[in-house]
C-alpha cells in the first residue's frame, strides 16, 4: 500500500514538473487578486493592515479551488483513473495520494508566498508567524474538502463553477478560525484556542474526507 | 416475510409507493389546513403581543417554524441520501432530491421574515450575526445539493452525487453553526430548550401548532414531487402508461 501511495505521489510530481507553467499560474493569480485590494479600497496603511487576513486568506482560497478542477480531469479523461481504481489499491489511499500531491505542488508554496503577501497588506510582524502557521495547517484542510468537489464535478463538461459552489461554503469554519487568529496575534491576545480548532479540523478532514473522495469518484466513474 | 419488512419492500417500489402516497396525501393537506387556520388564529388574534417587541412578535410564529424545517429538511436529505447510496433505493433518491427546493425554500422563508423583522426590532434588515450567517450558509449549501443534481444527465448518478453532498454539508453544518455562533451573535439565544421553554403557553402553543402544520406541508409537498419526478422518470415504463 505504501508503495503505491508513493508511487503514485513520484508520478503526480513529475506531471507537475512537465508542466511548470501550468505550476506557477495559482501562484500569479494569488497575487494578482491580492494586489487589487489595495487598489481597490485605497493605500492607507492602517486599512490594509487590518483587512490583510481575510485579503490574504481569501485570496488562498480562490487560489486553491482554480487548479482542484483540473485535479481528476485528465485522469479521468484518459482512463487512468478507471485503471487505477481496478488495481485493487483502495480507492481512499489513491484519492489521498492525489491531493497530498495537490497541497505539495499547489498549497505548500502558498504558505511559503504569505510572508511576501503579508509585507505587501501591511500586516503587522506580530501577525506574520501565525499567518505562516494558519496557512499551513489550513491548506491541507482545503487541498482534503476541496478534492470531494473535485471527484464529484469531475465527469462533467464544466465543472468549476459549480466546484466552488459546493465547496466554498464548507470554507467557513476555516476562515473564521484563520482569520481570527491571525487578528488576535495582532492585538496581542492569545490565539492558541483557534489554531487548536484548525488543526482538530485538519485530522477530522485528513481521516473522513479521502472516503468521502473515494465514494465520490466511484460514482463519477459508474 | 412479517408485515414491517414487507411495508419497507413495498416503499422500494416505485408503483406501490405511487399508489400509497397518492392516499396519504389528502391527509396531510387536510392535517396542515386544520392545523394551520388553528394555529394563526391563536397566534394572530388569541396570543398576546409581546411587551417588548409588540405586534412584531407574531412573525415569529411563521419564522420559527420554518428556520427549524430548514434545518431538518437538510438532515433528513442527509439520511435518506444515506439509506439512497447504501441500499441503492430509487424512491428514497427521488424523495431525497425532491426534499431540496423545499428545504432551499423554507431556509429562504426564515430569512425574509427574519429580516422583516429585524428591521423594526434591530433597526436593520441584515446584519452578519451567527445565526443569520449560518442560516445563509445552508442556503448555500442546499444550493450547491440542487445544482449538483441539475448539473447531471442521468438522474439516477445525479441523485447519488447530490446524497454524498448532503452528506458532507451534515458533517459540515455543526462545524459552521458553532464556528459563526463564536464569531458574532447579535441574535437572541433559543428559547426552546430540551430544559424547558422560556416562552409563556399562549405564545408557545400556537408556536407548537405551527410547527406541526409546517411539517404536514412538507410531507404533503413532498410526496406530490415525489411522485410527479417519479411519473417523469417512468413515463415509458408499463405501469405509467397503465395508469395514465
Amino acid at each position: 500500500m505504501r508503495g503505491a501511495f508513493l508511487a503514485l505521489l513520484r508520478r503526480d510530481f513529475l506531471l507537475a514538473y512537465r508542466r511548470r507553467a501550468e505550476l506557477l499560474q495559482p501562484l500569479v493569480f494569488l497575487l494578482v487578486v491580492v494586489t487589487l485590494f489595495p487598489l481597490g479600497v485605497g493605500p492607507s496603511p492602517q486599512l490594509l493592515a487590518n483587512i490583510a487576513p481575510g485579503v490574504i486568506w481569501i485570496a488562498a482560497l480562490l487560489a486553491t479551488v482554480l487548479p482542484l478542477d483540473s485535479l481528476f480531469r485528465s485522469d479521468f479523461e484518459d482512463g487512468t483513473l478507471e485503471q487505477m481504481a481496478l488495481s485493487g489499491q483502495p480507492l481512499a489511499l489513491i484519492a489521498l495520494a492525489r491531493t497530498v500531491a495537490h497541497w505539495l505542488v499547489s498549497g505548500l508554496p502558498i504558505v511559503l508566498m504569505s510572508p511576501l503577501l503579508a509585507m505587501w497588506m501591511n500586516l503587522p510582524d506580530e501577525g506574520v508567524p501565525v499567518l505562516l502557521k494558519s496557512l499551513a495547517i489550513g491548506t491541507p484542510v482545503l487541498s482534503l474538502v476541496g478534492a470531494i468537489g473535485g471527484a464529484l464535478t469531475v465527469s462533467l463538461k464544466r465543472g468549476g463553477q459549480l466546484l466552488s459552489l459546493l465547496v466554498f461554503p464548507l470554507y467557513v469554519p476555516l476562515l473564521i478560525l484563520a482569520t481570527s487568529a491571525v487578528s488576535a496575534a495582532v492585538a496581542g491576545l492569545p490565539y492558541g484556542g483557534q489554531l487548536g480548532l484548525m488543526l482538530a479540523g485538519m485530522i477530522g478532514a485528513l481521516t473522513l474526507a479521502p472516503f468521502a473522495t473515494a465514494a465520490a469518484l466511484k460514482l463519477s466513474l459508474s | 416475510m412479517n408485515r414491517f419488512i414487507l411495508f419497507f419492500h413495498n416503499t422500494g417500489s416505485p408503483p406501490w409507493f405511487y399508489r400509497f402516497s397518492g392516499k396519504l396525501i389528502p391527509w396531510l393537506w387536510l392535517g396542515f389546513a386544520v392545523l394551520t387556520v388553528i394555529g394563526l388564529y391563536m397566534g394572530l388574534f388569541l396570543a398576546p403581543p409581546d411587551y417588548q417587541q409588540g405586534e412584531s412578535v407574531r412573525i415569529m410564529y411563521l419564522h420559527v417554524p420554518a428556520a427549524w424545517l430548514s434545518m431538518m429538511i437538510f438532515g433528513l436529505m442527509a439520511i435518506m441520501g444515506f439509506i439512497a447510496l447504501v441500499w441503492r433505493i430509487r424512491v428514497m433518491e427521488v424523495l431525497m432530491i425532491s426534499s431540496a427546493p423545499i428545504g432551499a425554500a423554507f431556509t429562504v422563508i426564515a430569512l425574509i421574515t427574519g429580516s422583516l423583522w429585524g428591521r423594526p426590532t434591530w433597526g436593520t434588515y441584515w446584519v452578519w450575526d451567527a445565526r443569520l450567517t449560518s442560516e445563509l450558509v445552508l442556503l448555500f449549501l442546499y444550493f450547491g445539493v440542487i445544482a449538483l443534481y441539475n448539473a447531471y444527465d442521468e438522474p439516477r448518478k445525479a441523485a447519488r452525487a447530490a446524497s454524498l453532498m448532503a452528506i458532507v454539508g451534515v458533517v459540515n453544518l455543526p462545524i459552521i453553526h458553532y464556528s459563526v455562533l463564536w464569531w458574532n451573535t447579535l441574535h437572541q439565544g433559543s428559547s426552546i430548550g430540551t430544559s424547558g421553554s422560556g416562552i409563556h403557553p399562549s405564545m408557545l402553543w400556537p408556536l407548537l401548532i405551527m410547527a406541526i402544520a409546517s411539517k404536514f406541508f412538507y410531507g404533503a409537498n413532498l410526496l406530490s414531487r415525489a411522485r410527479l419526478q417519479l411519473l417523469k422518470q417512468d413515463h415509458r415504463k408499463r405501469w405509467v402508461r397503465e395508469l395514465l
